[in-house]
């Protein structure tokens, strides 16, 4: 069994190797132990900041920091950068299009016993909607660590996405190669496309399993970065398999799933059915019941593509 | 400070009254009370006290300066048209959908701002980020910023004077229009924001007071900042809203309201009048 490691893990590891460029600067708002910006703090302690239990100001310093040239990383949980600092990410980041990094971990349900207050399942959606606004959730530990070289290359505001739990490898492939915009087809299948983003990739790549002695070839594709979002990739899929199903851990409603269908209808119009939080706040409870209990699991993935096939134009149900 | 120098300075501040008041007049609209009220300080800070350079806006060993109040663009854009940053006559385009001259401060398009602002709270965030910039990368230029009494009511600029504190930010100096006046009347009813200065001492700063309008104590004050070391400074500045315009002075209405086209014209003749009686 491969080891499972966490996307903020493998983030706090990649950020201190950025470290070696004295020019990046980190933030954090009390949460260092918990973003993993503590392997930062720790390794360059005089480029790392506390800014205490106040996010808003958080985004706001980095913001004036990163006009002064530096690459500045700013930590908390989704719901608490995302959400609490909002305004501030729009007017004091985006607007002037500084190079800032939000990062936001513990995002979506699998935060766990915290609970609805905790579990942010409306970043991709608030972080997607501003513009200029780079937007990447990646996959498992290996592609966290290639986002994170890539963000930090990138001079422009970008909005990275982590959860807590401890994922599966699902891209240390041969030929695997990350790019800042582009998807990763994992699977090639023609039936249908299973798009996930997140911890779902791993739920996405194992419903490819159950789908296959059904007859159903599914493809896989790995949607690391939410925006600028990979037309041609997606309007690839719908148009070849005919099919679409999202998957993310995240609110149906302007996230991964809004983001494809957007491309879909306009383009390639075909069925896409979305796994997700169903407009719903979450709930205590361990990560992996909840993620039962809201559908955000390969079984649910599956069954949806059973649908979505079923749905396609041509299908012996819809003559 | 000598007394040509407090004259020129008069002088400068009676026209950047006068060339926001046009562009507010081009435009139909723009904050005329606001910007009446902190144009000494930007005129002190711009044509005595900042280490610029209009040749290079983007110079980086350049003093910072945060309009955290962001909506008092026809003052600070007189005074970056008057200190040579971009041609006087592109304030004829201020607020207008072909200019670069937005209607809050915005830094990517207008040469001499250092940041954008314009939602309330967050430019003093800014500034603190700037001069936290400084410190860690031994830099020595000085971060100054413009808040508003009424802008003080956000909670994120307890947040920024905090932090400020903490990181004991001597390079920092802030200053507080103190007006009394905000969008929808007295700050003392709306939400009083007082006393001001030991809300900023119990936060470990320096703090001052000066008249607003008073060229050469701004510029002491300025002087009595830099010198202060360990702490960041928060000069409190009592200004008059609407300043230099008789009809306009402490009234509510000139917040953002635009004049009539009879009030333009007598403002233009007080200011005209001011300006004469400075140039003699």
């Amino acid at each position: 069994m491969p080891q499972k490691i966490s996307t903020r893990v493998a983030y706090g590891q990649a950020l201190a190797e950025c470290g070696a460029d004295e020019n990046l600067v980190v933030f954090d708002a009390d949460l260092s132990i918990c973003t993993m910006s503590c392997i930062f703090r720790d390794r360059y302690p005089e480029r790392f900041f506390e800014a205490g239990i106040a996010e808003g100001n958080m985004v706001g310093m980095a913001a004036g920091m990163a006009s002064t040239g530096k690459t500045v990383f700013c930590n908390s949980f989704a719901m608490f950068i995302a959400g609490r600092a909002y305004d501030q990410i729009r007017n004091s980041v985006a607007y002037p299009h500084l190079n800032v990094k939000i990062v936001g971990t513990h995002a979506g349900l699998s935060v766990g016993e915290d609970g609805a207050t905790h579990q942010c399942i409306e970043d991709l959606a608030l972080m997607r909607v501003v513009p200029g606004m780079t937007v990447v959730c990646p996959s498992d530990a290996n592609e966290t660590k290639e986002a994170v070289r890539a963000v930090a290359a990138y001079d422009g505001p970008c909005y990275l996405r982590l959860g807590r739990l401890a994922v599966e490898p699902v891209t240390e492939l041969p030929g695997y190669r990350f790019q800042l915009g582009k998807g990763v087809v994992l699977r090639e299948g023609s039936d249908v496309a299973l798009i996930a983003t997140g911890l779902m990739v791993q739920e996405a790549m194992e419903a490819a399993d159950m789908l296959r002695p059904k007859g159903i070839h599914a493809r896989v594709i790995d949607l690391h970065t939410i925006k600028p979002i990979d037309r041609d990739l997606v309007r690839k899929a719908a148009f070849e398999t005919g099919a679409v199903v999202t998957a993310e851990e995240h609110n149906i409603l302007g996230g991964l799933g809004g983001a494809v269908s957007e491309i879909v209808a306009s383009s390639c119009p075909v069925p896409v059915l979305r796994v997700g939080v169903e407009d719903r706040f979450g709930h205590s409870g361990p990560a992996s019941e909840l993620m039962e209990r809201y559908g955000l699991t390969a079984n649910h993935i599956a069954r949806q593509a059973e649908r979505a096939v079923k749905m396609k134009k041509g299908s012996p149900e819809n003559s | 400070m000598d007394k040509e120098t407090e004259r020129r300075l008069k002088l400068t501040a009676a026209k950047v009254r006068k060339t926001g008041l046009q562009a507010i007049r081009y435009a139909r609209s723009g904050h005329v009370g606001g910007s009446f009220s902190v144009a000494d300080i930007l005129t002190v800070l711009y044509f005595s006290k900042m280490n610029i350079d209009p040749e290079k806006p983007r110079w980086e060993d350049r003093d910072r300066f945060v309009l955290s109040k962001g909506h008092c663009t026809p003052a600070m854009y007189a005074t970056l048209a008057l200190r040579g940053f971009f041609p006087v006559e592109d304030l004829m385009g201020f607020r207008s959908a072909d200019s670069y001259l937005s209607g809050h401060v915005e830094m990517r398009h207008v040469p001499g701002v250092d940041m954008s602002a314009g939602s309330l709270g967050q430019g003093l965030s800014a500034a603190v980020g700037m001069a936290l910039s400084a410190k860690t990368f031994h830099k020595s230029w000085r971060t100054y910023a413009v808040t508003g009494d009424g802008e003080i009511e956000e909670g994120q600029i307890w947040e920024a004077v905090m932090a400020a504190g903490h990181y004991r930010l001597d390079n920092l100096t802030v200053f507080v229009d103190n007006n009394g006046l905000q969008l929808d009347g007295p700050i003392r009813e709306i939400m009083s924001p007082y006393p001001i200065g030991e809300k900023f001492k119990s936060f470990g700063w320096n703090v001052l007071e000066t008249d607003g309008h008073d060229c050469a104590r701004i510029a002491e004050a300025v002087d009595a900042a830099a010198a202060c070391k360990g702490r960041p400074t928060v000069i409190v500045a009592k200004t008059i809203k609407g300043k230099g315009v008789s009809f306009m002075e402490n009234q509510v209405r000139f917040h953002g309201s635009v004049p009539t086209d009879d009030e333009f014209r007598q403002a233009f003749r007080e200011l005209d009048g001011r300006i004469a009686e400075l140039e003699e």
